[in-house]
Formats: C-alpha cells, structure tokens, sequence
C-alpha cells in the first residue's frame, strides 16, 4: 500500500480531509438526529448489515437442514418458519432498502453536485420509520408462528399463526419509509442538480436511482394496501379474500404481485446503476451507449408493471391473460439484454484494472447472465408449469437478487469505502473473498437450477433420497459462500481502525464524489458548488484527474494518486 | 466538473448574509425550495392515488362478480347525506383555494379564516360521517365478522355477500375519513403558524401543500360518492 500512502501526500489529496462529516461532532446524540445525508447512509449500512447477518443466519439453518434428508437440525415447524423469515427479512428489510438507502443516500447527492437531498428530515424519518418496520419484525419473531413464506398468500395468512399481523404491519410500514426515499431521490435529481449537469451528463448510478425511485413511487402504496386489506381480513374477517364471503384469494396474489415484480426491479435497477459506474470506471473507457443504458432502466421500470402475471402461470387465470403475461415478460428480456451487451462493450479495449470492485462487477454479469436466462425460461408458459414452485424457481431469483443486488452492492461498497470511511480496505483479502464468494454462490445455487429440472419442490422440509448429493452440494457451498463474507465483514471493520489513509480518488475515477470531494467529505459535500461541464465518464476530458499538474479541483482534492496519472494506464498496486 | 462557479452558489457554505429566515441551507434559491416541495407533494398524491386504488379494483372486481348484491345493499346508504357531505367537501376545497390566493396576496388575516371555514367543513363531514356510522352500528351493520343486521337494515341478511359490500364501504370510507382527520390537523397546525406569522406572500409553501392535499381528499371523496351510494338509486326506481 505504500503507493497509497505516497499519493494521499499530494497536496491537493489530504487537504481538509482532516475535518470531515464523520469527525465534526462525534456524539451520539449528532448521529441520531442527523439530517446530513451520508450520515443517514452509514447508519442504514450499520443497520442493514445486522438485517443481513440475522438472515444469512437463518439460510445457513435452512441449508443445514436440508444437508440430508429427514431431520437434521430441526423439526418441519421451526424449518417452515425460519425460511418464512430468512425471506421476510432478506426482501423487505434487506434488498429493497440496501443499494438505495445505503449507498444512494450517500452517494447520490454528491453525485449530482448538491449538499444535501431536498428533503433532509424526511431523510431521517424514513430511517427511524423503517427501525419501527424492524422491530415489529422482531416481536413477529417473538410472537413466532410466522410460516406463510414470504409471499404470505391467502388463506395460509388469514387463517395461520397471529404474529402474521406484526409482519403485515411491519411490512406496510417499511413501505413508508420505502416510499419517502423514492419521493425524496425523484425530487432531488429534478431540483438539487448543481450547474450545468444536464441530465444527459448524470452519473449512470443516478439514472438507476431515478428509475428505481419511480417504481417504489408507483408499486409500494399497492403493497401497502393489500397488507392493510390483509390485516383487516385478519382481525375483523371483511371477506375480500375469503371465497366463502364473496371474495377471492387469488385477487390477494394478483395484489402482491403487482407490487413484488415490480419490487424485483426495486432491486436490481439501483445494482445496474453500480456496475455501470463500476465498468466505466475500472475499464478507463467512456460507457458504451450512454444513452441505451439509461433509458432501459426507465423502460425497464415502465414493464415491469405489466408483467406480474408471469407468478401466477398455474394460480388459475385465464389462458389469454397467461399468454400475454408470458409474451411481455419475454420482452424485458430485451432491455436488460441491452444492458449487458453496453457493458461488455465497454469494457473492449479499455485498460482493465482487475480491483475488488471490478471483479464484483464481472462476478455480476456472469452471475445476472444467468439469472436473467433462466427468468426467461420460467417465463415460457409450459415450461413453467413443470418448474414453478421447484428449486429451479428458488435458483433463477436467487442468481438475480444474490447474484445480481448482492454483488453490485458489495461492489459499490467497496468503490465507495474509501470515500465513505477515508480508509482503504486490504485488496488481497478483498480479492479472496470475491473468490470464495463466487465459488460458493455457483455451488450453492447452480445445484438448486439441476435439483429444480429434477423436479425438487421449493419450501419442502423433507426429500426423497435421490436428491441428497446435489443437496449436499448446495449446502457445502453456502458455507463456502458464508466464509466469504464474513471475510468481507471482517476486513472491512479492520479497515475502519487499521487500514491505510485513502486519497480523494483512488481509482481516478471521474464523477463529482472523486473530483471535488475529499476523503471522507466534508460535511457539507463541496468547498465550491461544482460547475459540471462534461459527462460523467469522458475521461478524455477529466484533465483535473489525470493531467497531474493541471487542473486540481480548485483544492477540493480531485488528483488522482500519482500512479494513476499520467497515460491514464493503471499499474498495478504495490 | 472542472472549475466552480463564479455566481452566488459557489459562496461559501456558512455565509447566509443574503438568505431569506425561511430557506433551509441546502437549497440556492427559495425558489428551489418551493418547487421541490410541490413536486414532492405531487409524488406524495401519486402514491396515495395507488394506495386506493387497490380498493377501486376490489370494489370493481367484486361489483362485475356480484352486481345485484351492490345495487340492492347500496340502496340502504342514505345519498342524502353522502349527497350532503359531497357539497361541505366541493366547498371547503373552494375556501382552502382562496386561503392560498389570500396568502399570495399577503392578506394574511383572510387566509386564516378561509382555513377556519376549511377546517369547519371538515368537521362537517365528520359529524355526517358519525351519524352515519352510527346508524349503521346501532342496527348491526358492521365491517366483517359483527355483520348482524336488524331493524331498518334486516331485509339485508337476505343478500347474498352484503356483508362484503358493507365491508368495502367501511374500509374504503374509513380510510378517506382518516384522510379527513388528518387534514383537520394540518389546518388545526396552519391556523397556528399562521398566527404566528410565519407566512407571507414569498412563503406559504405548507399552505399550498395542504391545499393540494385536500383537493385530492376531496376528489376521492367524488370517486366514492357515486360508487357507493348512488348504484342502487339508479333507473331501478327503488
Ligand atoms: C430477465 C428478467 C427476468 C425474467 C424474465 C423473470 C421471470 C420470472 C418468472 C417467470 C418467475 C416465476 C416463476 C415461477 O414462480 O414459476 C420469476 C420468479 C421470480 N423472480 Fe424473476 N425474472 C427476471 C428477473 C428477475 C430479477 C432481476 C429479480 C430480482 C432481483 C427476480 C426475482 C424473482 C423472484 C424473487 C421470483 C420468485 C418469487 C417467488 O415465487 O417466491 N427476477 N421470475
Ligand atoms: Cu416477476
């Protein structure tokens, strides 16, 4: 790391970073009631990552359970149960908040030249409201008896345990809070833009974001009025859902899914924001097809309403209304086709420089490659009625929400680290973990694709013995997966207290939060509101990063570190 | 993104020499403020459009499936008050208008009465609403289960599902009457802030806010009205 240290010497690098928006008040209380947007970042990174080690938790009982048939660990109750919650917890608490409530609260604003979100204490009520949704989780899980699945269809939700009522509640809650962040990134990427960052020359994760947003705009209320109709169900018995009042509860799937297919965009469209930035940065090459991967975000968005009946292939609707749910789900096949092709483009003669975020990146397109195949698969209507409800199901979201989400957040997480936490995390434990990572994930759900075509069924306690090697497999390589990231959890905390001092922009990357921005940022974001006058990724324009001597940001630390500049060529570090 | 502006944005970010008390320190402009906080209201009517919207489509779904079953439990909502509590929204939504052109116009003691009437007529509806409700309870008309009607309404345990119609009419009007609640105490709080002067004709942005707010709570009500009440009062000629 002594490159690193040479270059955080450079004037222009360290200056101001001694006072900093982690170091300008240090008391409890200043966190708590803190309005300042990478404040609220770094406590829903805190937050998030205890959400996400519970639930890991709860996959590593589930996998361990189904090591060999029969009982392994635990009874069939407490296994219906623990991946009710695994799931619970790892889509509404987890994956919808992750990328925007962590990495956009503190990046987008920067990104954009502004000192703040519009809304700042709309901000942190959306963080205390989605703590209430937390907890009422965790008296669900007190209460227990939650066993619906994630997907808490009628009549299991009506008529099970009574804890479901904590879960609706806690699920319509973090909606708000969900809600409010949508509200307030749409808002801010409209009004907070600083001169002369047109919207053709906003960072891609941006554009990720504002698609993103709109869709929790448009799908949460839904979800928050079929959980409220739910509960109402529940505690008074209205009948909406219930056949023998009148009502249908296939009218409760047709509500869910409006809103969780949508939400399967909630988190992707933010995870294809990330790799954009990721490839255009660590490939040195202005993005291939600025324009295509922005608007297939939007578009993606815009289908992803029209496509919820694709859950509900054998939940009895009509044969027209199958089929044009399966042709539409093939269409958004196209854009994220586009989406891919633009990075692997991107990446073609560009000066590729292998770091931990980059190898996430490549980790994300192999692994969403396939994600997005087999979602095509599943959405050929007479394929699906031999693969849903199997393991093949369990297979293709987990290669795109783990493969896809998860990967590009840890990408964006360690992009930005050194930004966030003015430290560097160690590269070659950064890179060991990509390794176990991938070889874990592959092995835990590439097996689940093969056991799914067998005909294995989801969410089932027990199996016939053929099953068992391929199930072995998968369980062997969730511990693989596990060591990974705990590795990552391990090096990055290690980090914090131990690691080398970052400088403003270790990759020479070439949007705002890198050019203009110390590490860690004042707490105000910019000394000087920016004047944007390129695009996020023309390079060639960026001298204030690579021509060493002449521009520097107006002081505001935007050189990049001496073995950056230059050619522009990356030598490897050390 | 290679230079910083020589304009006011750039100015250092304690100096407020120049800014107005009410602009919060992140926005340039008050300006900006203004219409970022209308277009987040906006966003914010968008999503409550969705959130009953959800019930629009249970109410249509179950009205295609059960169309004699909405028209004859319909006819036992009184349309003259629904009617009543129609005209005592259109109304209010008329006086929160003026509170707003008032405040343009710095005639800051108008705008407080205007929200008074404003805030009278929602008490209104209320009030109707009470009545209403209460009726129905009295004679076992109740959401769900407690469904057990007597008297005035007997005649309706002889539908078939009218117990998912009533239920559809309290969740739905139970809902825009929360709505309502919440509207009284927004003005109840502007009236404050009003008397406090924290108004003027450059700042009314929580104004405007609630005015728009409430013309959607109204239009609600205009959707809910017809659907509800007036199906059974139609040709039929019951
Ligand atoms: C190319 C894009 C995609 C297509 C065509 C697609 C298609 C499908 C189809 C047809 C199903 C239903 C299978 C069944 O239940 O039988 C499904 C399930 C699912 N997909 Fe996708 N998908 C795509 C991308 C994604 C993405 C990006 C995510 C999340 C980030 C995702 C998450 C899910 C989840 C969670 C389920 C299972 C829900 C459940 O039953 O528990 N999908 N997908
Ligand atoms: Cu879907």
């Amino acid at each position: 790391m002594s490159a690193t240290a040479k270059a955080t010497a450079a004037p222009a690098a360290h200056q101001g970073a001694s006072y900093n928006y982690l170091n300008h008040d240090k008391s409890v209380w200043s966190w708590l009631s803190t309005v300042d947007h990478k404040r609220i970042g770094v406590m829903y990174a805190f937050t998030l990552a205890i959400v996400f080690l519970v639930a890991g938790v709860l996959a590593i009982l589930v996998r361990t359970e189904l090591y060999a048939p029969g009982e392994t660990i635990m009874g069939p109750d407490a296994y219906n149960q623990t991946f009710t919650l695994h799931g619970i917890m790892m889509v509404f608490l987890f994956l919808v908040p992750s990328i925007p409530a962590i990495l956009g609260n503190f990046v987008l604003p920067i990104q954009l030249g502004a000192k703040d979100v519009a809304f700042p204490r709309l901000n942190l009520a959306s963080y205390y409201i989605y703590l209430i949704g937390g907890v009422l989780v965790v008296s669900a899980i007190i209460f227990g008896q939650v066993d619906t699945g994630w997907t808490f269809y009628t009549p299991y939700s009506s008529d099970g345990g009574s804890a479901v009522i904590f879960m609706t509640l806690a699920i319509f809650i973090a909606g708000f809070s969900s809600i409010l962040t949508g509200i307030n990134f749409i808002v801010t990427i409209h009004k907070m833009r600083a001169p002369g960052m047109t919207w053709n020359r906003l960072p891609l994760f941006v554009w990720g974001l504002y698609a993103t947003s709109i869709v929790q705009v448009l799908a949460t209320p839904v979800i928050g009025i079929t959980m409220l109709l739910l509960l109402l169900e529940r505690v008074l018995g209205i009948g909406i859902f219930d056949p023998a009042l009148g009502g249908d509860p296939i009218l409760f799937q047709h509500f869910f899914w409006f809103y969780s297919h949508p939400a399967v965009y909630i988190m992707i469209l933010p995870a294809f924001g990330i790799i954009s930035e990721l490839i255009a940065t660590f490939s040195r090459q202005r993005i291939y097809g600025y324009k295509a991967i922005a608007l297939s975000s939007v578009a993606i968005a815009m289908l992803g309403f029209l496509v919820w009946g694709h859950h509900m292939f054998v939940s009895g609707q009509s044969a027209v209304s199958a089929v044009i749910f399966s042709l539409i789900t093939y269409l958004i096949g196209i854009p994220s086709g586009i989406k891919v092709f633009n990075w692997v483009a991107t990446m073609y003669k560009g000066s590729i420089w292998l770091q931990t975020p980059m190898l996430y990146a490549l980790t994300f397109l192999f692994l969403f490659t396939i994600g997005g195949l087999t979602g095509i698969m599943v959405g050929v209507l007479a394929v699906d009625v031999h693969l849903h409800d199997t393991y093949y199901v369990v297979g293709h979201f987990h290669y795109v929400m783990m493969g896809g989400t998860v990967m590009a957040l840890l990408g964006g997480l360690h992009y930005w680290w050194p930004k966030m936490t003015g430290k560097m995390y160690n590269e070659t434990a950064g890179k060991i973990a990509v390794a176990l990572i991938f070889i874990g994930f592959n092995l835990t759900f590439f097996s689940q694709l093969i056991l799914g075509s067998q005909g294995m069924p989801r969410r089932y306690y027990d199996y016939i013995p053929a099953y068992t090697g391929l199930h072995q497999v998968s369980t062997i390589g969730s511990y693989i997966l596990a060591a990974g990231l705990f590795l990552v959890l391990f090096y990055l905390l290690w980090s914090m207290f131990k690691g080398a001092r970052a400088p403003a922009n270790p990759w020479g990357a070439a949007t705002l939060e890198w050019t203009h921005c110390t590490s860690p940022p004042d707490p105000h974001n910019f000394h000087h509101t920016p004047l944007v006058t390129r695009g996020a990724y023309d390079f060639h324009l960026a001298d204030e990063v690579f021509g060493a001597q002449s521009g520097d940001g107006a002081g505001d630390g935007a050189h990049a570190p001496a073995r950056l500049a230059g050619d522009g060529r990356v030598a490897e570090p050390q | 993104m290679a230079t910083t502006t020589a304009t006011t944005a750039d100015a250092p970010a304690h100096e407020h020499a120049h800014h107005p008390p009410h602009l919060q320190h992140h926005f340039v402009s008050s300006e900006q403020q203004f219409d970022s906080a209308k277009l987040g209201m906006w966003l914010f009517l968008i999503t409550e459009i969705l959130l009953f919207s959800g019930m629009f489509v249970a109410y249509t779904v179950y009205r295609v499936w059960h169309p004699e079953t909405f028209t004859a439990a319909s006819a036992f909502l009184d349309w003259r008050l629904g009617g009543l509590n129609t005209l005592v929204l259109l109304f209010s939504s008329y006086t929160v208008a003026l509170s707003i052109h008032y405040a343009q116009k710095d005639r800051l003691d108008r705008t407080f009465w205007m929200l008074v009437i404003t805030l009278a007529c929602a008490g209104v509806f209320m009030i109707v609403k009470a009545f209403e409700y209460g009726g129905k309870f009295a004679e076992g008309v109740f959401p769900g289960e407690a469904f057990d009607p007597v008297g005035h309404y007997a005649p309706l345990a002889d539908i078939p599902y009218a117990r998912q119609f009533f239920s559809i009419y309290f969740v739905m009007t139970g809902i825009h009457g929360f709505h309502v609640l919440v509207g009284m105490g927004i003005f109840l709080w502007l009236l404050f802030r009003v008397r406090r002067g924290d108004f003027n004709s450059e700042y009314y942005t929580h104004i405007e806010l609630a005015g728009l707010y409430w013309h959607l709570v109204d239009i609600i009500w205009i959707f809910l009205f017809p659907l509800l009440y007036l199906i059974g009062h139609g040709g039929g000629g019951h």
